[in-house]
């Protein structure tokens, strides 16, 4: 190609590319959500694949194994029945006496389950994507849950996909409680310097907060995205900022958020 | 095969290396990055094709890139393009042929592409957290262009042979030299 078509194209593309840049948020994550979906047909097959190769595992497992997995199933589920009763109970006496008091009813969650599909391109984000939209009720801002408790909030939301903003991208910051001590803070970024994708970072705490190691991190409900008491992770270490002025906090999360498969949504 | 199927060609593969690099977990389960398959397609696409293949890369790759992303849309177009532009203006001085070369200007690209990204993402206003761990992820992107990239350029090969006419072979059969034997 000769040298001034060159020139041309480049200035073609300069320009799609400040034209993309400049579209305002809500157009460009419904283009960004349309381009995706070229492939949405690609991590339907990869999930027929999956249960293909997970079947084919079944086929393969000794039905010794499975009989004495069976059975161990059977007892957690024996022993987490009984617990749902208890819990059960003690729901139905909180409700009896938030009537006693006068206060506002608080409704059960609703889950959604969703299963991860795929994993931001780009390594400086903690961003997944699930096969579940609007269509299944998501909307954005929505709390994201892993059996082992809080991984995000959901960013774009398409009709069929949606984007979870992970804990520890510089866009999900999270309101949080230390349980032991009743000590507020935001959970922000990942600790810096490590390879643990699981220790973020815990800031705005008192100065003389009597922090332990092992205590546990439940989000607040404060700032109105996620609701109070979902567990979090626990607090591995902390040290004194800001020449003394607070405290700041190394939190391990439950939920290995790099390994996620299925999640569920908190809807409204 | 023709230059269309070659540019459509390149444009898949280019939607299948963001495919895996969104799909595939398992580097960045034990690695803490994902692998970089884009960069290396655009080497191969820059070096092997005459024509605008790289170009086609570039931003189809680059949009399909970041549809999958928190980056701004449209971030990552420049980058392939700059370096896209680059190898395919100094096509004829470079030794493509060789699987070192190869590699060496995988690492190179892979190296580049993802700092010029970075560098788009910072300045458009988002700030992704920096430190120890970008830089290890940096490490991984650029060492795995090194070595994808030579694989690249045979699977390239491979998927020509696929398109293209067999070869016949040569033979040192000349019917004027041929002895016949026997009654005739």
């Amino acid at each position: 190609m000769s040298v001034r078509p060159q020139w041309l194209t480049f200035g073609g593309v300069m320009l799609l590319v400040l034209v993309l840049l400049n579209l305002p948020q809500a157009a460009s994550s419904r283009l960004r959500l349309v381009l995706g979906t070229v492939y949405l047909p690609l991590f339907g097959a990869t999930r027929v694949a999956g249960t293909v190769v997970a079947r084919a595992e079944d086929a393969l497992t000794p039905r010794g194994l499975l009989l004495r997995r069976n059975q161990e199933l059977e007892d957690e589920n024996r022993g987490l029945h009984a617990r749902l009763l208890q819990a059960e109970e003690a729901l139905e006496e909180n409700a009896r006496l938030r009537s006693l008091l006068g206060w506002r009813e608080v409704s059960p969650w609703r889950l959604q389950a969703a299963r991860v599909i795929a994993r931001d391109t780009a390594s400086w984000w903690r961003t997944v994507y699930i096969d579940a939209g609007t269509r299944d009720g998501l909307k954005p801002d929505l709390p994201v849950l892993a059996a082992e408790g809080l991984v995000g909030r959901l960013g774009a939301v398409g009709p069929v996909s949606s984007e979870v903003i992970l804990i520890g991208d510089p866009k999900c910051r999270v309101a949080v409680v230390v349980r032991e001590v009743g000590e507020n803070g935001v959970l922000t970024t990942l600790s810096p310097g490590v390879l643990d994708h699981r220790l973020v970072d815990l800031t705005h705490l008192a100065r003389n907060t009597a922090l332990q190691p092992g205590q546990t991190v439940f989000t607040s409900g404060l700032g109105g995205v996620f609701p109070a008491g979902l567990p979090v992770g626990t607090v591995v270490d902390w040290r004194s900022v800001g020449y003394g002025l607070y405290t700041e906090a190394r939190v391990k999360l439950h939920a290995d958020t790099s390994r996620l498969r299925e999640v569920m949504v908190v809807l409204p | 095969m023709s230059a269309a199927t070659r540019h459509v060609l390149f444009v898949l593969l280019a939607l299948l290396a963001v495919f895996v690099t969104a799909a595939w977990n398992l580097p960045r389960a034990w690695l803490g990055s994902p692998l970089s398959l884009l960069p290396p397609v655009l080497v191969c696409a820059a070096l092997q094709e005459q024509g605008s293949a790289w170009q086609w890369v570039a931003v189809v790759g680059g949009l399909a890139r970041d549809s999958l992303s928190l980056d701004p849309l449209g971030v990552s177009i420049l980058p392939l393009y700059l370096t896209g532009w680059f190898l395919s203006s100094h096509r004829e001085l470079l030794l493509s042929e060789l699987a070192f070369a190869q590699a060496i200007l995988g690492l190179a690209v892979g190296a580049a592409v993802p700092l010029l990204t970075l560098g788009l993402v910072v300045a458009s206003g988002d700030v992704p957290a920096m430190g120890g761990r970008l830089f290890w992820q940096w490490l991984v992107l650029t060492v795995s262009g090194g070595l994808i990239t030579p694989a690249m350029f045979r699977i390239w090969r491979r998927v020509e042979a696929w398109f293209a006419h067999p070869m016949i072979p040569s033979t040192s059969f000349r019917e004027d030299r041929e002895i016949l034997r026997g009654k005739y």
